[in-house]
């Protein structure tokens, strides 16, 4: 696989969560890794144990991303959905998620950002939503079911709460889509790996990421990160060759569950996201 | 003549009622609404597409589906002449199969040879699975757990026409839930899998293109009333709104008329046990502004967001959001939706089937039971279309429950009387089976 060309000048750099994401990334490509980027919902497995979980996985985080439970959550399979329940039957909605982050914050520098679907935004109010997030200390938001040409005010009532935004790609998106996503992501770009949702791929299905990541470099100015279908070391290891980040979510739910060694966990995937 | 498909002056381009629609799905999916989209605009337009259509609505569904002058509901009402859009009369039972032979065809043509779609009832996924047999295309049905465990028959009758059906038990288990799914497995295998999606919800150009697939109920009505009552637009159209698909189908082709000749529409949203007790489906009365499955829409959520289970005695109506251009009625006054509880739509069931001897769906019976209501307010030379937009025949192992009838005995104490000739002086329902009603339902949810 071909080494990476590295990104080019950040032109969101003046928005201080994009400014401390791309200097994650930097980091590690500085170190000659790919980002390590673990998922985990908010609340889960309790309100209360979640936080530990969180420091578990800030270990070896390059970026955390947090996931607002959501009673609807398209974009995920059958993991990240139970977590989602769980979390919500303990009390965690999306105010809470804000405060918990704000809780991590207060003893970790790393950068975290937040992944929601829209219709949390919009039942708070976005500007409300701005606010608290950006009291919370979130540095960016991915956004999985809103395709930036929807709403076309989202990414700058976020920039003027200082914070990023991140949309998808996906290996069905056209050059013209990959344009115009790749071109509304101030934070990092995300390339889905598969058709499909999070979590539920058998192995590696890994195929489509290399053409797909060419195609995304035409257009990005941001790095470009990979989730879907990346579940342990060697899967990271090989979009790491690839991607300047890669995330990793349903495989740490899994661990959460069956009361697995999340840290250990975690230290084996970061270090498959080595390059070489 | 031949079969067309209408052109509205909405959505716009990009696919907004308004401020309502939209495409709010994962990426993945963006360039296959796309394909879509110009698979569908041009299909309408081609002989080939709209005769193979026609002649599938006159031969294997038997339309158009009558308009009938109900004169017993309209003398028990005394007011406005009430008739009936007679959807329950399509093959499959109602108004479903009118969308889902359109997009099993289009599917065709797109050279997808897989479907899926959703379902709440059984109601859409029963008509998928039938066009798909028809097309001889493969078919998954997604249906909630508990949807499966109250609608065994449909479930059966899915299977026997070669689909498999797919327990959903995330969530609620119900219709939201296995949309969620059928989106889910939509993503996943995009490339060659074709989502029949049943109601005027979801991402454009999904809300558009069902309304214009269930405008044939409105065109025919227009004709129909002209040949009975020599003017094509009656005074008022009432019809019950879930997602909306029989109310747009009906209200779509006359909503964009000049206000002097545009008739009011009514549309009657499931109100469960009461707007005000929270277990209700009313996404207008109930709801606010928020985004499900693609679209942006009145819905029920709380203030995090979160999608609040909707309750109905009609599986086809217990969903949280309303179609978009439905929100777009409301917001603009072109159409009026209004609350029809459990108890009310009961009402209206019985006193159609002991009337007209037409066992109408549960869902329909929302608007029969408002019809009779809204007929008695306005005078006799003017009328009124309820869309009865299906059959009864699925409901009635539930309506036996909840009646909990003894033995011999009929549904209403006032049964011997004879319904007066003399218009106005009766009261629709009988005031005692409606509460013992009301009662009954209240105690079969707590079970």
């Amino acid at each position: 696989m071909t080494v990476p060309a590295q990104t080019g000048s950040q032109p969101q750099a003046t928005v201080p969560g994009a400014a401390r994401i791309h200097a994650a990334f930097a980091r590690a490509a500085q170190e000659g890794r790919a980002a390590f980027i673990p998922f985990m919902t908010a609340g889960y497995p309790t309100a209360s144990s979640f936080p530990a979980v969180a420091d578990a996985l800030l270990t070896r985080a390059d970026l955390l991303e947090v996931g607002i439970p959501y009673s609807d959550p398209l974009g995920d399979g059958p993991t990240i959905q139970r977590a989602s329940e769980q979390a919500l039957g303990g009390g965690t909605s999306t105010r809470h998620t804000l405060q918990l982050v704000k809780d991590l914050r207060a003893r970790h520098d790393t950068p975290v950002v937040i992944m929601t679907y829209v219709n949390p935004i919009y039942a708070v109010g976005p500007r409300e939503f701005m606010r608290l997030a950006q009291d919370a200390g979130v540095d960016g938001l991915i956004l999985p079911d809103l395709p930036p040409d929807q709403d076309l005010e989202i990414a700058d009532l976020a920039a003027e709460h200082g914070m990023a935004v991140t949309f998808l790609i996906a290996p069905t998106s056209t050059p013209e889509r990959v344009k115009l996503v790749a071109g509304a992501c101030t934070g990092f770009l995300y390339a889905v790996s598969v058709t499909g949702v999070t979590g539920t791929r058998e192995g590696a299905a890994l195929a489509e990421v290399p053409a797909m990541l060419a195609l995304a470099r035409q257009y990005a100015r941001v790095p470009v990160a990979v989730g879907f279908g990346v579940k342990d070391a060697e899967t990271a290891h090989q979009v790491a060759q690839v991607a300047d980040g890669v995330v990793v979510g349903s495989a740490f739910i899994n661990a959460v569950q069956h009361g697995q060694d999340v840290a250990a966990l975690a230290a084996s995937i970061a270090e498959g996201c080595r390059k070489d | 003549m031949p079969l067309t498909l209408p052109t509205y002056p909405q959505p716009d381009e990009r696919g907004r009622f308004g401020r309502f629609g939209g495409r709010y799905v994962p990426e993945t999916l963006i360039p296959a609404l796309d394909e879509l989209e110009r698979a569908y605009l041009t299909a309408k337009t081609d002989p080939t597409y709209l005769n193979e259509l026609d002649r599938l609505y006159r031969e294997f569904v038997g339309r158009p589906s009558g308009l009938y002058l109900a004169e017993r509901l309209t003398a028990h009402a005394g007011g406005a002449k009430i008739y009936l859009k007679r959807e329950d009369q399509n093959y499959t039972g109602a108004h479903k199969i009118n969308n889902c032979l359109a997009q099993a065809l289009l599917a065709r043509r797109m050279g997808k040879q897989r479907v899926v779609a959703e379902t709440g009832a059984g109601q859409h996924g029963v008509a998928s699975a039938t066009a798909a047999a028809l097309l001889g295309l493969d078919c998954v049905v997604y249906m909630g757990a508990e949807d499966i465990r109250r609608q065994e028959l449909n479930v059966f009758r899915m299977k026997l026409l070669g689909a498999e059906v797919r327990a959903v038990t995330s969530g609620t288990s119900t219709l939201k839930d296995a949309t969620n799914e059928a989106i889910r497995d939509w993503v996943t295998n995009v490339r060659d899998t074709f989502y029949i999606l049943g109601s005027v919800v979801g991402p454009h150009p999904y809300p558009a293109m069902v309304r214009d697939f269930q405008s044939v109920i409105g065109e025919e009505v227009k004709v129909q009333l002209q040949a009975l009552e020599g003017t094509p637009t009656p005074d008022a159209i009432v019809a019950c709104v879930g997602g909306g698909s029989n109310a747009i189908g009906i209200f779509a082709p006359y909503a964009y008329l000049p206000d002097s000749q545009r008739p009011r529409l009514i549309g009657t949203e499931a109100a469960g046990e009461g707007v005000d007790t929270g277990r209700h489906a009313a996404s207008v009365a109930g709801g606010r502004v928020g985004v499900l499955h693609g679209s942006m829409m009145y819905l029920l959520n709380d203030s995090e967001g979160q999608i609040v289970p909707p309750h109905s005695i009609s599986a086809g109506l217990d969903y949280p959001g309303i179609g978009p251009e439905h929100c777009l009625y409301s917001d603009t006054g072109l159409a009026e939706y209004v609350p029809v509880t459990d108890a009310q739509a009961l009402e209206g069931l019985q006193l159609c089937t002991r009337l007209e001897g037409i066992i109408p769906a549960l869902e329909s019976a929302h608007a029969i039971y408002y019809a009779v209501e809204l007929a008695r307010s306005m005078r006799p030379e003017q009328t009124i279309v309820v869309n009865l937009s299906g059959r009864g025949d699925k409901d009635v192992a539930e309506v036996m429950r909840l009646l909990d009838l003894p033995e011999g005995q009929s549904s209403t104490p006032g049964h011997t009387q004879p319904i007066p000739a003399q218009p106005g002086q009766v009261q629709p329902i009988p005031a005692q089976p409606s509460h013992a009603l009301s009662i009954t339902a209240q105690q079969e949810v707590q079970a």
